[in-house]
Order: structure tokens, then sequence, then C-alpha cells
């Protein structure tokens, strides 16, 4: 297949395949057995310059978009969806300052981000404010020059390892989603600790934890954008990342269909590979049809954006949800395919099911991308009819 | 400082195949990298670089001119230059003309304080090459390093033995050949790879080097491969358990005849 991709964007998904091959593949299923956090390997994708691919030049970055951050997730995922986190969820926790930081806070904090010597993480939800991300109920309270923060932000991922956080707070109570505001907050702020780490079905090898503040005091100028405008904020944010998700899930489907084709072409049943039997052929068929869909969805949605279209959230969350899906379905079928096998975890496959279940779940489940679909698909027929 | 690696490009799997007509190495239609040797010897000229501060790595191959391949991922990994050392007059070297090739690319290149070179190439297995070029250059040599410390006009290295290491103390210049204890070499970077793209990798002829053309290529070459053969398996051994007189016993019982050379 030929994606259309740029030289510079063939060699990032060549580098980042072969980062993953020889830095996280020996260490994958270790990581999902302990869960314990990649440093070394965080260190690996910082010195090949990953960190950096969708940050612009001039903050320190390779100068790519969307579409580059979406390769290197993708191949990255491939062979550890939790790994890959390592990376992604960084990417994350930046955009809301690449979005709508001001000079001064791009200038301060993305250089490090893009050379990896510093990770981000995006700090939204709370234990009653998931889908209803306007329920935030982490409360920042204006002191002189500084907000003072008090609540726990829940399932944070990155939470303890990320140094930069850009987390989303209630500044005027009872306002809605208009009384939110998004402010960064750096590791070893006073008053900011982290508590539960959570024991996750999969995606392992990434930390998901709680964000507890305690009279946090965050300066005035670490807002961004506007007091007020926070939800705005993710979900613009949203926007960019979800093709991000839609990549991570798109490489773990690939990576299991690659499983499951290798093992149908080894393992022998009634004296031939059962790769041989159509009922074999007719589901690996279906799964890397589904997977040449999905990836057709995803890039164009990164295409879309990095194209700087305006109304990027309909396709952004069709990519994800359609992505996320087919994940669920490619591995649920991959580790049909291995059978018995499938079901240890001496094969990738079982993993991989698990790791994709989360790509439906978060940065909106894919009952809320129907949401935000089917509203803007209402919206246009509207808009179309008035035209007539 | 100067720095040259010198890196050799090998099919990308220990499964050699061999051309039955000319007892060589058949190279056309494998994927092709450097050998895994050469990377450490990579890495090493680029932490030498990096503590040294003011220092360049250059790294150094003779082949046929898709070597150009494995000199721009060396390119990628970070190295300074490259030079490719290629000519119809070098095919067929053995270990003998690469050696005085290399040495004499070396040698063009000038005032090289350490040369490196991996303990031998996956495909031909001699580690005869990184000797040879020491010996054609009349430079000290130290082989199976595992640890270099380069100093003011001298280095320390840790030779690796079968019941541990030597620590030697070289002037230099030397060559090195390294094995891969030595260090974990790094992942190419995006900036390196893009670099390496663009890099112009000079290419040196025959007539670009100083060089005697009667020691070149396969003319040049002493080396006759007579005939390939996979050895004979060898037999498992014995173990003589229990008493320790009558083993002993035994031991020599069995091997008496040996030693007349009764048992042929």
């Amino acid at each position: 297949m030929n994606y259309f991709l740029t030289e510079e964007q063939e060699m990032l998904r060549e580098l980042c395949a072969q980062i993953a091959r020889e830095k996280f593949l020996p260490v994958r299923e270790e990581l999902d057995e302990t869960g314990e956090f990649p440093r070394d390997i965080v260190k690996a994708i910082a010195a090949s310059d990953i960190y950096g691919v969708y940050i612009p030049e001039e903050y320190g970055g390779f100068g790519g978009g969307v579409m580059e951050m979406c390769i290197a997730t993708e191949e990255f995922s491939r062979v550890c969806g939790g790994i890959a986190l390592a990376f992604s969820a960084s990417a994350l926790g930046a955009y809301p300052i690449l979005l709508f930081g001001s000079d001064d806070q791009k200038k301060k904090y993305l250089p490090p981000i893009a050379e990896g010597s510093k990770l981000a993480a995006f700090a939204l939800t709370e234990a009653n404010a998931g889908s209803d991300a306007g329920a935030i109920e982490t409360k920042a309270e204006l002191d002189g020059g500084h907000y003072v923060l008090n609540g726990t932000k829940q399932w944070i991922t990155g939470g303890g390892e990320a140094d930069v956080y850009t987390v989303f707070v209630r500044t005027k109570k009872g306002a809605g989603i208009r009384g939110i505001t998004a402010l960064i907050v750096e590791k070893d702020t006073p008053g900011f600790t982290f508590g539960k780490k959570e024991d996750k079905m999969g995606i392992r090898a990434s930390t998901t934890r709680e964000l507890i503040f305690q009279d946090c005091r965050v300066p005035k100028e670490n807002v961004i954008g506007r007091e007020g405008m926070g939800f705005l904020v993710g979900m613009r944010t949203f926007d960019q990342s979800r093709p991000g998700v839609a990549a991570q899930a798109l490489g773990i489907a690939q990576g299991a269909f690659d499983e499951a084709a290798k093992y149908a072409r080894h393992r022998e049943q009634f004296g031939q590979p059962i790769a041989s039997f159509q009922g074999i052929q007719f589901m690996l068929a279906d799964m890397a049809t589904q997977i040449e869909a999905a990836r057709c969805l995803v890039y164009q949605a990164a295409r879309t954006i990095d194209a700087g279209a305006r109304d990027v959230g309909k396709i952004s969350a069709m990519a994800k949800l359609f992505a996320s899906d087919v994940a669920m379905k490619v591995t649920t079928d991959a580790v049909q395919v291995l059978g018995g096998y499938g079901y240890m975890k001496e094969y990738p496959v079982e993993k991989m099911m698990r790791d994709a279940k989360i790509t439906q779940i978060y940065e909106g489940t894919n009952q809320i991308q129907r949401v935000v679909i089917g509203s803007q698909v209402v919206k246009e027929s509207a808009a179309k009819e008035k035209k007539e | 400082m100067k720095i040259a690696v010198l890196v050799k490009q090998v099919p990308d799997t220990t499964e050699v195949r061999i051309d039955r007509e000319t007892n060589t190495l058949i190279r056309e239609g494998v994927p092709s990298i450097i050998n895994p040797f050469d990377m450490y010897a990579i890495e090493e000229g680029l932490r030498i670089r990096e503590a040294a501060g003011e220092a360049t790595v250059t790294v150094l191959s003779m082949g046929p001119p898709q070597v150009e391949d494995a000199l721009r991922d060396a390119l990628a990994l970070g190295a300074d230059d490259a030079v490719l050392l290629s000519d119809r007059a070098f095919a067929g070297s053995d270990t003998w003309s690469t050696s005085y090739t290399l040495a004499s690319g070396i040698r063009k290149l000038g005032d090289v304080d350490v040369i490196l070179c991996g303990k031998q190439a996956i495909d031909g297995d001699t580690a005869q090459v990184g000797p040879g070029v020491a010996q054609f250059l009349g430079l000290p040599q130290v082989t199976y390093v595992r640890k270099l410390e380069i100093g003011d006009g001298v280095a320390t290295a840790q030779r690796m033995m079968e019941d541990g290491y030597d620590v030697l103390r070289v002037p230099l210049p030397a060559l090195f050949t390294v094995v891969k204890e030595i260090n974990e070499p790094r992942l190419p970077s995006l900036k390196g790879k893009m670099k390496a793209k663009k890099a112009e990798i000079p290419v040196w002829t025959r007539d670009d080097l100083d060089v005697d053309p009667s020691e070149l290529g396969l003319d040049g070459s002493p080396t006759r491969v007579v005939r390939i053969f996979a050895p004979e398996p060898r037999g498992g051994g014995v173990v003589f358990e229990g008493d320790v007189d009558e083993t002993v016993d035994r031991l020599a019982k069995e091997l008496l005849p040996v030693i007349r050379g009764d048992s042929q």
C-alpha cells in the first residue's frame, strides 16, 4: 500500500519501527506484568528526536503536525500500545500549550517537551466528571497573583511521571462549562502530590494515577488562554489528539493482525497450515480490510487537521471511534485465530486485546464520539437545507 | 582529535550463501546491514568524540557502490563524515589486500589518532582486517577491547581474555578492535537520518590512493579458497564418574592407545 507519505514521514516511520523493535519488544511482556514506567525507553525516544515531531521548529521541534504524531504513535503501538503512551500521552499534555499557550508559555514549556527531557500530561477527568467534563469540581480560587487549587484528578495518564501538567479546574462556581479554566502546573509545586496508582486491565506500561491538590498555589500567568476558556481548550485539544488515540488503536490492530497472520501460516492442523482454510482466510481478510479502512480515516483526519481546516471535530471523532472499534474487533479475532495459544500470556495477542479496550473509552468514550459526530451531521444537514 | 571507524557491510543473516564456482560469498539479493560488531566501534567513536569535545568521527569502508547505504546509516548515528573506497580493482580482495587498501585510505585521511573496528565481521568471521590495517600502518593495536580510555597521546584499553582481561597502555595513534561488552550502540536520530540522506559521500578509487596495484583485489590476494565445506560434527565427550583411582585407571587405559597412535 502507498500512503503517500513524504520522504521525511517515511524516515520517521522507519525510525519509530526500529525503536519499537529494538527497545519495546524485549521488555513489553515484563512491563505489562510489572506496570513499571519505561524510563530508559523515554530516553531512547528522546535521543532519536521523536518527542518533537509535532512541535514547531521555533520551539525546538521537528516541525511536523498531527500526521507525524500519528505515524510515531502507530508504529510504537504495533509493538506495545502501553509503552507507546510514554510518547503520545506527553503529546496530549502538550497540545493545550501548543494550541492556546502564550508565546512565553510556549518558549518556556515546549522546548523541553520537544527534547523529551520533560514529559507533559493532561488532567481533566475526576471521579464525578468523565464524559460530562463540565462537572469538574477541582477548584481554583484567585489569591493575589496566584490561583489556589484544591481537589483531586483521577486516572491521569503519566501521573507522577510527567513534569508539566495541563490541569482543568473550576474557577467559577455554578457557571457550568464557562467556569472551567486550563492551567499549567509543574511537578514539585508545593501542595501538588500524587495519589493512588491504578491497577489496569491493559496499557499497563503506562502509569495512571490520581493528582491531589491541597492549597496548591499556581501563578496566574500559568493560565492557558483566558480564565473560563478551559472547556474550549480541552475540546480543541481533543480535536487534535483523538487521531492520536486512533493511531494507537490502529497500531494495536496491525500488531495483532501481523501476529495472527504469521501464526496461521505456521500452525498446522489436519495436516496443513490453518491459513489454508477459508474460515481462517476470511477472518484475516476482514481484519486486514478493517485495518486499511481505519488507516485511511486516521490519516485523512490527521492530514485535514494539518492542512488547517476549521471544523475538524467530526472527522477527528470519526477516526477515533472507527479505529478503536476496529482495534477491539481485530484483537478479539486475533485471539480467536490463535485459539488456546491466543488466550495464553505466552503469546502477545491477549495483551493486545486488553490494550485495545481503553481506546474505546478514553479521550471521550465512543458514545461521546457519536454525540460529537451526531450533533455535527445534524447541523450540517440543517445548513444544507437552508441553502436550498 | 581524529577518529576513524572501519565498517563492513554484511548480509543481514548469519546464513551466508556461497558461490560454488568462485568459492566467495554471494552478496547479491541479500538485505545488507553494518556488521553488528562495527556498530560497537561506531558507538565507541561517538562516545570518544563526545568526551573529547573537539573531535571528528570518519567512517571508512571498502566495497561496491551499495556500501554507501551502510555509510549513510553510520552518518545517521552521528558520524561526521564517511568515505567509500570503491573500485573494480578492489574486487575479490582477501583480508590481506582489504587491510592494505583500507590502510591506504586511512593514510590519505591523515593524522588519525584513533582507529576503531569491530572484533570481526559476521560473514567472514576472520578477525584479520583490523590487525592487518594496524600492521600496514605500522601502528600498535589492541584487539578484543571491552573498555577504552583515551588520554593525552595515550590510551588505556582492557583486552578481553578467556579468563579475565588485560589492561594495556598504548601510545596513540593506535588501532582497537572492540567486543560487544564495550558499550550499547545508540539508535539513529531523526536529525541524523535527515543529515545522512543529504550527505555527500566521497568515493576514493585506486587512482585516489597511493597504492601498489599488484597488492589490490583478487590478484593482490594471496589467499586461495580451495574448497568450502561444513566441518565434521565433533563427537560428544565421555564423562568418567566414580572413585578417583578407578577413573584415573580408566582414563589411562583410554588415552594410552591414542598417545601411542594405535587408534587411527
